[in-house]
């Protein structure tokens, strides 16, 4: 019965995005705010109808109720309750749900904050954002239905991957959802601008408010993913530049590109053009990336709810949905203004090569990703793009873009002083320059890559603080000066200190695990130990566990450094006795921001006694490369909190003036 | 969405880093490092896009071996690479070459950092409009300034 109810719910959901389009359209062209607004309204009862099917699903999945087609395919009775509600989204139909929640969502958000915005471009904004509901809603309904009853119930359901009963990837796809549907409110806010045609200070700072929140989410969701795959996957990488990776990347690194330029657009008029561009592919790159995990055309590690019928379908939606926003972009652009003037060293310029390298580097990623699509289909070879290429290609580009990061925001709008920010920059140098000696004189083996990375982490760190210390004049006026003037700092300068600081971590991060990681592998009986790094790994013993819903060995490990004990982890080989599959449960030794990684593999008989292939990694200073982005999310959330950027803020002061 | 679901086939059994088996290694450490440096770029070809550094897979194992016996011989890493790909074609690599028919993937991205200064340097070379700033431009920058620091 609740089933049902939210089957209906569903379909009425997608007849009140119909309704949201019609309602909008006619309201603007008669210019009526009744029918607008009756627009809105629909936009929000949308969303509620699409709450109300994603609750019956999930009470579907924590009741086990295995006449639904979808819980009985991907849930079982056994599962710890996290689990069959993360079961919820964690197929393909469930997930499309999820995204017509979170697109819905940001409908109804859309519809509802857009007070302060002129009422044709809301009118306009609402329609374009009804359409993509409306689409998505049908695919939905008519293609991959959740809420599908079988005839005949089987007693128990198929279960759910093993690999996804964790919590961290229980909380990753709402979060990677929302940040790539997020910049579905910039796509239709485009396409209002465009219809309109009219781009203004505005609409600039209309937008970037709704590109940071997807930025930052979206930063989330993908660290998560990596954090996922670190400690899941049981083999000690994060990134693999694997094309279901890259689809989310590609989205973020739009994204980044389009929260700079915006910034352009705002203070200066300019780049409106470029602005709008990067607005329509921030959310094709969404939808480029759920077709391409879901239709199975590419090979990946982490292929998900592959269905090639269903993936022409979301080709579809996508050459359409985008194919229509990139042509009224082509039609109307030419006629927006140009903006006003800036010299070759300037903020707008510094901001232009920005979003210059930004694009390279998703150009890299996108033909990384589907070249060897492409050229199977012209010339019928095969080849496969590795990350060999991106280490070559993207490595580069963003290195450069990070050698030019401390500068732009020191540089003036308009005429820059390129002397005046070497002065303010020469302390954060010379702390760059320390950084990669030290780490060419203590860490062994001497690495040159490694050391010039783990200056260049330094000279994002230094400058983002020598910004901070500009901003406030540190050093050069009284510390109670220096002190009012940080506390008195507005939230949007905090947020992106704080994200030019987070990349300087992450960079830090990345480059000494990649460069010194240390692995070690031995067959041990228990008693049986082996070195890696300065550490001592003993198998101490190793004994049956059951689980809820697996069976287990659970090895104990103890790491001993120059004889004295640091800790005791319980790695584990964990077999899901619903499925078969065999996955590992990874024992995690923290020291300091370094983890010790430890991996009990499988039994090997043979010999006196039988032994167990334990794997273990040193990587050093692997929590930074997590805790960065963290930083720089929560660098977009404070910056979101800027009064400046609060929606309505800017109107009522016109009013009040 | 991003790093969901390796299938379940392939998850636990696949997805180890296989190479790193002391059964399989080689007795001169230096040849080994060789050896690994070489797995990282060959792709296990009945896997989802993994390296035969990471797969478990029985191909990946007998790859591993032809490689490791390779080195053991002396021979070098492109002599290896080259009896590779000529047993299993370019696919086998993860490395695409330096050719012609990959030309567009490796310029792509230079061409676009050219095309972008290009555009750059064509705006910047726009002439001034007649009065540095337009009477809405002022106000806007009026405007601006209440509630921005610099």
């Amino acid at each position: 019965m609740i089933a049902e109810a939210g089957a209906f719910a569903l379909i009425l959901a997608l007849a009140l995005s119909v309704a949201q389009v019609a309602l909008s359209v006619a309201g603007r062209l008669r210019r009526s705010p009744i029918l607008a607004g009756a627009g809105e309204g629909a936009a929000l009862a949308a969303f509620v109808a699409v709450a109300l099917a994603f609750a019956a699903l999930m009470h579907a999945f924590v009741v086990s109720d295995f006449s639904v087609a979808n819980v009985a395919a991907n849930s079982h009775s056994e599962k710890p309750l996290l689990y069959r509600v993360a079961g919820t989204w964690g197929s393909h139909e469930g997930s499309m749900l999820l995204w017509c929640l979170a697109l819905t969502g940001f409908g109804a958000a859309a519809a509802g904050l857009g007070s302060s915005l002129p009422r044709g471009l809301r009118a306009s904004t609402v329609a374009a954002q009804g359409v993509l509901g409306a689409v998505f809603l049908a695919y939905t309904v008519f293609a991959s239905n959740p809420l599908v009853r079988l005839a005949q119930p089987p007693v128990e359901g198929r279960s759910l991957n093993p690999l996804l009963q964790d919590p961290a990837l229980a909380v990753h796809p709402p979060f990677l959802y929302a940040g790539y549907v997020g910049m579905s409110v910039v796509f239709s806010l485009a396409i209002g601008a465009l219809v309109e045609g009219r781009i203004d200070a505005a609409w600039s700072k209309w937008v970037r408010p709704w590109a940071l929140a997807a930025w930052s989410l979206l930063t989330i969701g993908i660290t998560l993913g990596a954090f996922w795959a670190y400690y899941e996957l049981g083999w000690g990488g994060w990134w693999f530049w694997d094309p279901v990776e890259n689809a989310s990347f590609m989205p973020w690194l739009v994204a980044t590109a389009l929260l700079h330029s915006a910034i352009v657009t705002e203070k200066r008029g300019a780049i409106a053009g470029w602005t709008l561009f990067l607005s329509l592919a921030s959310f094709s790159f969404s939808m480029l990336g759920a077709f391409l995990v879901r239709s199975g055309v590419l090979t990946s590690v982490h292929a998900f709810a592959v269905d090639p019928t269903r993936g022409v379908l979301l080709l579809i939606i996508l050459g359409v949905t985008s194919g229509l926003g990139f042509t009224l972009f082509a039609w109307r652009a030419p006629k927006l203004g140009q903006g006003g003037m800036f010299a070759p060293i300037s903020r707008e310029s510094a901001l232009v090569l920005n979003n210059i390298l930004l694009a390279a580097a998703t150009a890299t990623v996108l033909l990384g990703t589907l070249y060897p699509l492409i050229r199977e289909a012209m010339t019928g070879d095969s080849i496969s793009v590795g990350p060999p290429y991106f280490n070559l290609t993207f490595t580069p580009l963003m290195a450069a873009l990070l050698i030019l990061l401390p500068a732009g925001p020191l540089l003036a709008w308009k005429r820059g002083d390129a002397r005046g920010v070497v002065e303010r920059l020469w302390v954060a140098m010379l702390l760059a320059g320390g950084c990669g000696v030290l780490a060419i004189a203590l860490v062994s083996p001497k690495k040159a890559f490694g050391a010039l990375g783990v200056a260049l982490g330094g000279w994002l760190i230094a400058g983002a603080l020598a910004e901070l210390a500009e901003r406030t004049r540190a050093f050069r006026v009284p510390f109670g000066e220096t002190w009012r003037r940080l506390t008195g700092l507005p939230r949007g300068a905090w947020g992106m200190t704080l994200a030019h600081l987070g990349l300087g971590v992450f960079v830090m991060g990345a480059v000494f695990e990649t460069s010194w990681k240390i692995e070690a592998a031995e067959a041990l009986p228990v008693g049986g130990g082996l070195d890696v790094g300065a550490y001592h790994v003993s198998l101490d013993s190793v004994r049956p566990v059951v689980g809820p819903n697996y069976e287990a060995d659970q090895g104990m490990v103890t790491v001993t450094r120059k004889g004295r004990p640091i800790c005791q982890v319980l790695p584990e080989r964990r077999l899901y006795t619903a499925g078969g599959q065999t996955t590992s449960e990874v024992g995690l030794c923290y020291r300091g921001a370094s983890h010790l990684y430890l991996v009990l593999g499988e039994r090997r008989e043979g010999g006196s006694k039988p032994a167990w292939l334990v794997r273990a990694y040193w990587n050093p200073w692997a929590s930074l490369i997590f805790l960065g982005p963290v930083i720089m999310a929560l660098g977009g959330l404070v910056s979101l909190s800027d009064r400046r950027l609060r929606l309505g803020v800017g109107r009522r002061r016109e009013r009040a003036a | 969405m991003r790093l969901r679901a390796l299938f379940a086939a392939l998850a636990g059994v696949a997805c180890i880093a296989a190479a790193s088996d002391p059964a399989e290694r080689l007795p001169d450490p230096a040849q080994e490092a060789q050896a690994r440096a070489i797995f990282r770029d060959v792709r296990c070809l009945v896997c989802q896009n993994e390296s035969i550094d990471d797969s478990e897979a029985e191909l990946a194992q007998d790859l591993r071996q032809i490689v490791r016996e390779q080195v053991k011989a002396g021979k070098g890493e492109a002599e290896i690479k080259r009896f590779l790909t000529d047993r299993y074609g370019e696919f086998v690599l993860l490395t695409p070459s330096f050719s012609a028919g990959n030309l567009a993937l490796w310029g792509g991205p230079f061409l676009v950092v050219l095309l972008g200064a290009a555009l750059l340097f064509a705006r910047l070379r726009r002439r001034p409009p007649e009065t540095e700033l337009t009477p809405a431009e002022t106000q806007r920058l009026q405007h601006l300034g209440e509630d921005e620091t610099p």
